[in-house]
């Protein structure tokens, strides 16, 4: 069986999913998102500030694959958008997670790598200095800020990200990224 | 000078900057994909402004949410104000922030803490 992207979400709840979506990530399928889950969060009664935490995280998920995905291999077996990515939003037992997938380019892997290897091991009081030196001291690019939006997630929702590559061939891998948001 | 009105939508805030008035004020939602294309209108203004400011500016932000791609944009317009502050003019920034949203109130200390000009933390209590 060839690859899809979907292969590295395979251990988590598609069907019961609060937002599931592979494809373009466009600013139509944005708005569309935003809209559901906001509609969602509003219905459940979740608490304001765990609302408000979802829906940040959210918009920096699908702005991040809006912006930094990569182009899908010539080789991929499906369609080809310029901003292919996966988004899966899911309750969990304390809060949400939300997990995205898209392809990089192997070039990329190792700097997108070390950024969230120096997140991970940062206290939140670092993360909270190191948010405020790149907005203070980088200039914005034509992509956005380069790797604020994971810093933001990081500081949000106070936890690890947890992420992983999967090789699809020499010049490109898929990658997933979970953020936990919880209520505590 | 003409004023800046921008009307909110969904996704980007309502502007209003207006000298005659005395009304400086960023409310809503900034989100959009594009911020940089959002902002450069009211950035330019605040070029302008800046050649002849009023003797107190006082610049209300009510921001419900914004994305890292803006908090760089207002970060421009704040660059700007301080300068207006640095030219001997008074400037005063109230930051609003909703009761229990700490996200809120940290990102206006955030500002607060890079940008020398003054700044009032106002809660909104429901």
């Amino acid at each position: 069986m060839s690859f899809d992207l979907e292969n590295l979400v395979s251990d988590l709840d598609i069907r019961g999913a609060i937002l599931y979506f592979k494809g373009n990530v466009d600013s139509e399928v944005i708005n569309k998102a935003l809209d559901s889950v906001e509609g969602k969060l509003l219905t459940s009664r979740e608490n304001p500030r765990l609302r408000k935490k979802v829906y940040n995280v959210l918009v920096e998920s699908l702005q991040n694959l809006y912006h930094h995905a990569d182009l899908v291999p010539k080789s991929y077996h499906a369609a080809k958008p310029d901003r292919f990515g996966l988004i899966i939003m899911e309750k969990t037992g304390k809060g949400y997670r939300i997990t995205t997938c898209n392809f990089v380019m192997a070039l990329r892997i190792k700097e997108l790598e070390e950024k969230l290897t120096r997140i991970n091991s940062s206290t939140q009081e670092e993360i909270k200095e190191l948010y405020k030196d790149i907005l203070n001291h980088q200039e914005i690019t034509e992509k956005g800020l380069g790797g604020l939006g994971l810093i933001d997630m990081a500081r949000k929702t106070g936890h690890r990200l947890d992420y992983r590559f999967k090789k699809y061939d020499n010049l490109h891998s898929a990658f997933r990224i979970s953020a936990v948001i919880s209520n505590e | 000078m003409e004023p800046i009105i921008i009307e909110g939508t969904p996704k980007t805030p309502s502007i209003k900057f207006d000298e005659k008035d005395g009304i400086f004020e960023i409310k809503g939602r900034s989100i959009p994909e594009n911020s940089v294309e959002f902002y450069k209108p009211l950035n330019e203004w605040l070029d302008n402004y800046m050649q002849g400011p009023l003797d107190k500016t006082v610049v209300n932000i009510r921001l419900e949410y914004f994305n890292t791609s803006s908090s760089k944009c207002i970060l421009d317009v704040f660059k700007r104000l301080e300068a207006i502050h640095r030219s001997k003019h008074d400037v005063e920034i109230n930051w609003f922030y909703e009761e229990d949203d700490e996200d809120m109130l940290e990102a206006g200390e955030d500002y607060d803490s890079i940008i020398k000009v003054p700044f009032k933390m106002i809660e909104i209590v429901e």
